[in-house]
């Protein structure tokens, strides 16, 4: 099984080294490979799950309830100018 | 006090007046710093502990009411985010970041007047079966420290059978609790999905994730869940169903229970010495009342792939949120754009197996790939299913191996993935079902590593498993055997 590592990394936004990219490569396809085996089984008329259990959406009451203040938001930041995140200067 | 006290007897010492919980955080803390080579705690919260400790005393003194684990000493594993602890689940792309808010279990441990006293090790966002996968260092198995201790919740389970703490919390995605707990010697039980809140777990796979307890008795374990379970306005998936009372659904004998053996838990590549143990306890359980039925769950053999699959695809939109802009780490090099921004610090943050998993599961959700693998591994996660519905027609609870071997060596299985992930057969399956299952100790073999056993129950069969897993327990001396400890403390 050969994948192109490098659009799936692109997809994934994580940059690769050559290195790293020629190992992922190498085990990805060791592991679809025996993924494989699941082509055996007949699932035509098999109903995907999503969810092992049945989830409803509770409903509650429309009040407002305590938020995190922005000082505390803003705090784990790596860069941050008081009112908001702010990444580097891209344009 | 002896460091291999229960949670129980800790709690009558604490209410007889014969120990404070000061004290005992002290001790507590001592043993964690003792046994610092372990590698099992990232973070020690030390003020803090034995600030609540000290509330704890006085409360008690001024006769006022108190919780379920008042003063008890409790470990939480660093997936689980606790405000004003440090909290990095195991990443480099989380050092230093200080949460702003508890996890619901944490809340609920604070409410029952636990005492946290630090945050464990694990394999990077409890992605790993070794403990060798976390950014801060291995785990070692206090039993024979150039072994693993098991994953991805290592720190928990090492620092249980140590004689650390009593008690500690891990999460289990597809055996990360059950696996370590089985390498190290202790309980550990995964609940039915949906049982405890994943509010502030920080998320993996979020159709699989579980926050559990660990300790070394199942009363301990019963006791430590009932503060866990519930109902949360934060989550959702949390189920609304009433907590029982596990503690008192403990005792009795087995006359009755049918004991569903699956011919696919036992099958080549096992050690002999697991084999063996888990064999001898199921003669046990049917010495206690219990009647075996062999059965079949056809679809084990597939479980594996269609676990790395879902877990892996759920992980890569999960991890998306770390992006270097809100929290976490932020490269410092220079960017052309920000998907450079992204890219980079990615690239510098995550570890090789999450990248390695982020990639797998890219590529399954991938225009071209999805129906081949996401929605085929979702239809055999049907199957698996299936498989479980039909044997709990048969049978009360399923009794199988937890893992085909004892704890490998470090380093041992590291450069190959898939070896490693295989070392999960056994407990992912019910996983993918969402039942709930318990490793509890059923032996060890000639090194004198640990085994255990698996209980699996049907959804919401908690109470089952324990009363099952209580009696065999109860039976058996193996979890009165403790590893050798450097020294003895407090």
């Amino acid at each position: 099984m050969e994948i192109d590592i490098r659009h799936v990394a692109r997809l994934a936004r994580l940059d690769l080294d050559d290195a790293e990219a020629e190992r992922l490569a190498a085990q990805l396809g060791q592991i679809l490979d025996y993924v494989a085996q699941l082509d055996a089984l007949d699932t035509s008329d098999v109903p995907p799950t999503t969810h092992v259990l049945p989830v409803s959406t509770p409903w509650r009451e429309d009040e407002a309830t305590a938020r995190l203040d922005r000082e505390e938001a803003l705090a784990a930041a790596p860069e941050h100018d008081g009112q908001a995140f702010t990444v580097p200067k891209v344009v | 006090m002896n460091p291999f006290a229960t949670a129980g007897e800790l709690l009558a010492a604490l209410e007889s007046g014969d120990v404070t919980a000061v004290a005992l955080t002290e001790a507590a803390l001592a043993r964690a710093r003792a046994g610092a080579e372990l590698g099992a705690w990232l973070h020690l919260a030390e003020d803090e502990a034995l600030a609540r400790a000290a509330d704890v005393d006085r409360r008690r003194a001024a006769g006022e009411p108190l919780g379920a684990l008042a003063g008890v000493p409790v470990g939480v594993k660093d997936q689980i985010v606790t405000r004003g602890i440090p909290t990095t689940a195991g990443s480099k792309m989380l050092a230093g970041w200080v949460p702003p808010y508890d996890a619901t279990v944490v809340e609920r441990l604070r409410a029952a007047d636990a005492v946290v006293i630090g945050k464990l090790n694990q394999d990077e966002f409890a992605m790993g079966s070794s403990n060798e996968r976390s950014a801060f260092g291995v785990v070692k198995n206090p039993w024979d420290t150039s072994r693993i201790p098991g994953g991805s919740s290592g720190g928990s389970a090492a620092a249980v059978a140590a004689g650390h703490v009593p008690l500690a919390l891990g999460t289990d995605t597809g055996g990360s609790i059950r696996q370590p707990a089985s390498l190290c010697g202790v309980v550990g039980l995964k609940p039915t999905y949906g049982r405890v809140s994943r509010y502030g777990a920080i998320a993996f796979a979020s159709s699989l994730d579980q926050i559990g307890p660990f300790g070394r008795t199942v009363a301990d374990v019963a006791r430590l869940l009932g503060v866990l379970a519930g109902p949360d306005p934060r989550d959702s998936t949390a189920l609304t169903s009433p907590v029982p009372d596990y503690l008192a659904a403990l005792g009795g004998d087995l006359a009755g229970l049918r004991v569903g053996v699956p011919e696919e838990y036992f099958v080549g590549g096992m050690e002999a010495a697991v084999e063996a143990a888990v064999r001898a306890a199921l003669t046990q359980l049917e010495g206690l009342g219990a009647t075996l039925v062999p059965l079949s769950l056809p679809h084990t053999k597939y479980a594996v792939a269609t676990y790395y699959i879902l877990a892996t695809a759920e992980a890569s939109s999960n991890l998306a949120r770390y992006d270097g802009v809100r929290f976490g780490h932020r490269t410092r090099d220079r960017v052309s754009d920000i998907a450079d921004l992204y890219a980079k610090s990615r690239a510098e943050g995550f570890g090789d197996e999450v990248k390695r998993r982020i990639i797998l599961g890219t590529y399954a959700l991938s225009s071209g790939y999805y129906d081949a693998y996401y929605l085929k591994a979702q239809k055999v996660r049907t199957l698996l299913r299936r498989d479980f519905e039909a044997a709990f027609a048969r049978c009360d609870v399923l009794a199988t191996p937890v893992s085909p071997v004892t704890a490998i060596g470090l380093g041992e299985r590291v450069d190959d993935p898939l070896q490693m992930y295989l070392m999960d057969i056994f407990t992912i399956p019910s996983s993918l079902a969402g039942n709930t299952s318990v490793s509890v100790p059923c032996g060890f073999d000639g090194g004198g590593l640990p085994i255990g056993l698996q209980l699996i129950g049907p959804p919401l069969g908690e109470e089952r498993v324990l009363r099952v897993a209580h009696a065999y327990e109860q039976a058996t001396e193996w979890h009165r055997r403790h590893p050798a400890t450097n020294e003895e403390v407090g």
